[in-house]
């Protein structure tokens, strides 16, 4: 079971009559770029809402390296190693971009701070936030968000925005990445840019990465195998090119 | 005129103490606690009952503060958090009913008869040739610690940073990790001993309690923190203090006096009129 980082067996969740996800069944190996694709209202990201624990499946269950998540809380499901970004951009505005991903690094123990000894400024809070800035100070620098890193988060230009939320989510250290629609609005030399980053994520932090997207170069460039839904129910799985060339696939994309 | 002032920063400080626990409940779990005047009472009860047990007055302080803070909890937990998600409509009603039912326990308990409290005897200082009650300066130096530790932890806690980001946006916090439920009940317990301070302070300045010793300030720091901008912890210092001052001055001055109160809340109106969103209120960008 535990040869993959997530497991969903027969997730799906109805609003009433309609079905927004029916048995999806997706199997992600540890290291995997994996996509979700398909036409708007398809319920990829009632996907992630399920995976994320934003709403409660109303029928199967999902797994994260062989731990059964079903029903936990969203926090708890960041613990666990599940982090996300989201289709319309839903960072902490008012907030430094540096803040922003403190707060992401909120969830591990490691930076628990006795809020006695951070109000008194004692060496330890030093120590402590200290630590904490490096870190975000790293991930800031993948991102080449470094140089901003006090400004707001709202007067980010679009493409940077993208890209904090991406930092934020990562700084909440998951073993699984979340991205919806992490493209969407760039132009296409961000786009080129963040797909290398998207890489590098891979490469060198362990993780796992499942996206949303509907530019298919950014798609078949990217990920390994996909997922094709369709009025909430799976389409097709499996390579890329493959999948893609489907007729089916092709059908619901073109119509016909 | 000097004395005045002073005398209206310091009952502005007291108003501002209240309004940050409307300000902050406000922020971070967007609901209006229109029980939080009534914390006050509840606090200073427990001040009484300390004294009547002949109880030091700075253990009486004490157990005022800790048993805002856990009246403050529980409500939360009892009242609150079951209609987390309700409409914004069945969690107001829900707070007047908590206010309505503190009251009533008081007044089953210890009777409608307002009855002396007596923290500190007045004492009055010389400064410059100038009198001054001491209890006056007392409140203003400690309400403005109270109000500089608050900053600090605000900006420089973890648990300050992610109040802010459960503000900013709940579901984006929750699913960055931070847990949400422990931050509401962080800033209940916050915001109830805030109001037991301002409730000793209060006592300092009239020294009696009733079971509805909490509906005055708790209005007119509820206004407080509407005129500063609810949501922002600045605004409500500013808008308490600003109360304070116009309050105290309008009392100072023969023709005005029936009408301070009047005046406080003519004031709201017009600041409203002219900002609606509060003196330090943040614009909600519309999404087009």
């Amino acid at each position: 079971m535990a040869d993959y980082v997530l497991e969903t067996k027969n997730l799906g969740i109805s609003f009433g009559g309609l079905k927004a996800a029916q048995d999806v069944n997706l199997k992600i190996k540890k290291g995997q770029i994996y996509g979700l694709i398909g036409p708007n209202g398809a319920g990829k990201t009632t996907v992630f809402n399920l995976l994320t624990g934003v709403y409660k499946p109303t029928t199967g269950t999902f797994f994260l390296d062989g731990e059964e998540l079903n029903g936990k809380t969203q926090e708890t499901i960041n613990h666990k190693g599940i982090a996300r970004t989201f289709q319309n951009i839903r960072l902490f505005n008012n907030m430094s971009v540096i803040r922003n991903v403190l707060v992401g690094l909120h969830n591990q123990p490691e930076f628990k701070c006795n809020p006695f000894v951070s109000m008194l400024k004692l060496p330890k809070h030093y120590s402590t936030e200290e630590r904490m800035r490096d870190k975000a100070k790293e991930i800031l620098r993948i991102f080449d968000l470094y140089e901003e890193r006090n400004n707001l988060a709202c007067n980010l230009p679009y493409g940077k925005q993208r890209k904090l939320e991406i930092a934020r989510a990562l700084a909440t250290n998951p073993k699984l990445l979340l991205l919806d629609e992490p493209a969407a609005g760039m132009n296409p030399h961000e786009t080129q840019e963040l797909m290398d980053t998207v890489r590098f994520l891979r490469d060198n932090f362990d993780i796992t990465i499942l996206l949303i997207e509907h530019d298919l170069k950014f798609v078949s460039g990217l990920c390994d195998e996909i997922t094709v839904l369709n009025f909430g129910t799976v389409l097709c799985q499996g390579k890329v090119d493959d999948a893609l060339n489907d007729p089916e696939v092709v059908k619901a994309y073109i119509g016909g | 005129m000097l004395s005045t002032i002073l005398d209206g920063l310091s009952l502005g400080a007291i108003y501002a103490l209240i309004a940050l626990g409307y300000t902050m409940v406000y922020g971070i779990a967007k609901m209006l606690n229109f029980a939080h005047g009534d914390i006050i009472m509840v606090g200073a009860y427990a001040i009484l009952v300390t004294l009547n047990a002949n109880g030091h007055p700075f253990l009486a302080v004490i157990a005022a503060v800790l048993v805002c803070m856990i009246l403050g909890i529980i409500i939360e937990k009892v009242a609150y958090k079951p209609l987390r998600g309700a409409s914004p409509l069945a969690v107001l009603i829900t707070a007047i009913g908590v206010s309505y039912l503190l009251q009533s326990v008081a007044q089953l308990i210890f009777g409608s008869k307002s009855q002396a409290v007596t923290i500190t005897t007045a004492k009055m200082v010389k400064i410059a040739s100038a009198e001054f009650n001491l209890n006056t300066i007392l409140t203003l130096v400690v309400g403005a610690i109270i109000m500089i530790v608050l900053t600090l932890f605000i900006k420089f806690t973890r648990t300050g940073r992610a109040m802010q980001a459960v503000s900013e946006d709940r579901g984006a916090a929750q699913l960055m990790g931070v847990n949400v439920n422990k931050i509401i009940m962080i800033t209940f317990a916050i915001g109830s001993a805030l109001a037991a301070c301002a409730g000793v302070f209060y006592l300092m300045q009239i020294p009696s309690v009733s079971p509805t010793l909490g509906s005055m300030p708790g209005i007119k720091a509820f206004a407080a923190a509407v005129i500063g901008g609810i949501g922002s912890i600045p605004g409500a210092m500013l808008g308490g203090v600003l109360l304070g001052v116009v309050e105290k001055l309008a009392l100072n001055v023969p023709v005005l006096a029936p009408y301070a109160n009047a005046i406080v809340f003519a004031l709201l109106i017009i600041i409203l009129l002219v900002r609606p969103i509060g003196l330090l209120g943040k614009k909600r960008r519309e999404k087009v």
